[in-house]
């Protein structure tokens, strides 16, 4: 085979590839196939695995916390709107001739950048309900009547945050926002924008429209590609996320607040030792995803403009 | 006029906003530890320390000796793991990114789209067959290799201190934490993309002069694509310095704990010294900010590229 000229690259194709596709071959594509067939049986990796079929996907179904986690994955995810509008509105302000740039950049972008274990550490002691800095500037700097107002309403305030059932979602909403708001998705959108012919602009202009009417006109149905990609990356990332910074600040209490389907599949897996179980989990997790991606191409495709 | 001056002013905003919170670490991380616990009634004056303590730095050091050599363990075991699976996934990422662009092999195309194919599916669905892969295998070599203590975790000498280094491969092994991490279906997505931007003339005149395809590409392809290499490099050292679950699972010993393990098993212990924990907490991230911002150029080209070509 390696006589001939194809051949030889044939063959220098198959080796220059083989390092990785060995790789690709024991750490993704055979793990794929087993845990799709692990979510047929029982295996508590002591006694031999038990084959019970779909038992383990209809459990599932009657699982209550199964669900009630994949509502806090959901109410987690509401933010997606507000950081994708808010990485937006930042990369139009930015999209100007001004100097000094690449400072703010750099700036919002440190919180994604070191996003981890110790932001996740910081951000609890920010919340502590004591001497944290959020309940500081609470009590310190909003006016007493506003303070006043908000407790006569019988809500909790100044919030305990991350060991309330109430605030413990909104507080990682919070730190979710500030960690991304600066992020992948406002370089994207500064890109784009980038890409917008000036003399779209200088049109609007002659035709009288006001600053609102060139933003709907013109920038949102340019950038709407960009909109889209972020939108479909965030939805993709928040169905399948949530755990680090759950189990780092919160353990996913208070009474599983703040636990989503990654967690749950977590516990079963590594905690319980419930292979078989969470495996038709991350499938059925991977399910979701996909259906979500889909749906998604399909009917968010009309808003896009290209 | 007026327009740029409201601009800086949000941008300006923003910009405290962002930084605020690490205003907030490095100030708890100078603090004297009873400082922490008083209230102050004004949150400027809880920002600035009373007394500027840079021993903290020292006791998180001291405070985590016992745990399987402690701070300076996890520093050295964070910065190997990401530094090896850094040149591995480039390794590995380019070689094959050069095949599935330039050599034309049969099933290639196939392959190609498997590579896309799995991009999307959750870490959930291949963690848990990997975890239980690690757990057994010392099992498995035990039967297949009985000459081998497999099961047995390893201590070095160097410079007459004993090291613990963990097992062979398995639970608690630098084998775990590096070797899955090597192998990235979306570098290898990246490199291909770039890869085929280069203009194939180089190639054609170099085969002229007698050029084999490996020297083609460490002196054609390599060179010419540093810019996407440096992009993947920093992604992959960034991620990899800070990655968190897979870590979790795979280690139970203190002396092979990454950075971010070690934090939390030390926050285990001292929950409430807010001080040593942002202290240790301000030494993580350090690196992760020098590495950006010196590799920022090809960071945020990095981000365009994937994007547009995804």
């Amino acid at each position: 085979m390696a006589r001939t000229k194809r051949g030889r690259t044939a063959l220098a194709g198959y080796l220059f590839l083989l390092p990785n596709l060995l790789g690709f071959l024991a750490f993704t594509l055979i793990p794929v196939v087993a845990s799709l067939g692990l979510s047929f049986f029982e295996w508590d990796l002591f006694t031999p695995p038990r084959f019970v079929g779909v038992h383990n996907f209809a459990a599932l179904l009657k699982d209550h916390d199964f669900w009630r986690y994949a509502f806090n994955t959901v109410f987690l995810m509401l933010t997606i709107p507000v950081n994708i509008l808010g990485s937006l509105f930042l990369a139009m302000v930015m999209n100007q001739k001004l100097r000094g740039i690449v400072a703010f950049r750099t700036m919002y972008f440190l919180p994604t950048i070191v996003m981890g274990v110790g932001t996740y550490l910081l951000w609890r002691w920010i919340y502590n309900p004591d001497y944290g800095l959020i309940n500081t500037i609470i009590t310190h700097w909003l006016p007493r009547w506003l303070n006043d107002g908000i407790s006569r309403l019988g809500v909790e305030w100044p919030p305990q945050w991350l060991s309330s059932v109430t605030w413990a979602k909104p507080a990682l909403m919070f730190m979710t926002f500030w960690t991304v708001v600066g992020g992948y998705n406002m370089i994207l959108f500064l890109a784009a924008l980038q890409g917008v012919s000036p003399e779209l602009y200088e049109a609007a202009d002659i035709d009288g429209a006001n600053r609102w009417q060139k933003f709907w006109a013109v920038t949102w149905p340019l950038v709407s590609p960009t909109t889209f990609f972020v939108f479909t990356m965030s939805l993709i990332g928040g169905l399948q996320g949530g755990f680090d910074q759950a189990f780092v600040m919160t353990r996913g209490g208070p009474a599983g607040a703040t636990t989503t389907i990654s967690y749950y599949i977590y516990n079963h897996a590594f905690a319980w030792n419930h292979m078989g179980y969470a495996a038709a989990m991350a499938w059925v997790l991977f399910t979701a995803v996909f259906v979500a991606t889909m749906l998604n191409w399909r009917f968010g495709g009309r808003v896009v403009h290209y | 006029m007026f327009r740029k001056t409201i601009s800086y002013v949000v941008l300006g905003c923003v910009g405290l906003f962002m930084l605020f919170p690490f205003l907030w670490m490095f100030s708890t991380s100078v603090k004297p530890a009873g400082e922490v616990f008083k209230s102050f009634d004004s949150p400027i004056k809880a920002l600035v320390p009373g007394e500027v303590q840079w021993q903290n730095y020292g006791k998180v050091y001291d405070a985590t000796q016992g745990m399987g050599g402690g701070f300076a363990r996890w520093y050295l075991n964070s910065i190997l793991v990401a530094v090896v699976v850094t040149l591995g996934q480039v390794t590995t990422s380019a070689c094959a990114a050069y095949a599935f662009s330039r050599l034309k092999f049969p099933g290639r195309d196939k392959l190609f789209l498997g590579y896309l194919g799995t991009m999307m599916i959750p870490g959930a669905v291949t963690m848990i067959p990997n975890f239980i892969l690690m757990r057994k295998i010392t099992d498995w070599l035990t039967v297949a290799a009985p000459f081998v203590n497999w099961d047995a975790p390893r201590v070095i000498s160097l410079f007459g201190r004993a090291y613990d280094v963990g097992r062979l491969v398995g639970l608690d092994s630098y084998f775990a934490l590096i070797v899955p991490a090597m192998f990235s279906a979306y570098g290898t997505f990246m490199l291909r993309q770039f890869f085929m931007s280069i203009p194939r003339d180089l190639e054609e005149a170099a085969t002229i002069d007698g050029c084999g395809l490996f020297r083609i590409f460490t002196t054609i392809i390599l060179p010419l694509s540093k810019p996407a290499l440096a992009t993947l490099g920093i992604f992959t050292f960034l991620g990899n310095w800070q990655s968190f679950y897979w870590p979790l699972i795979m280690l139970t010993q203190d002396s092979m704990k990454t950075l971010p393990l070690g934090l939390l098993s030390f926050m285990g212990l001292y929950s409430t010294q807010w001080t040593l924990l942002m202290a240790g907490s301000v030494m993580m991230i350090l690196p992760m900010i020098v590495v950006f911002i010196i590799g920022q150029k090809w960071f945020i080209s990095g981000i365009q590229l994937g994007a547009l070509k995804g």
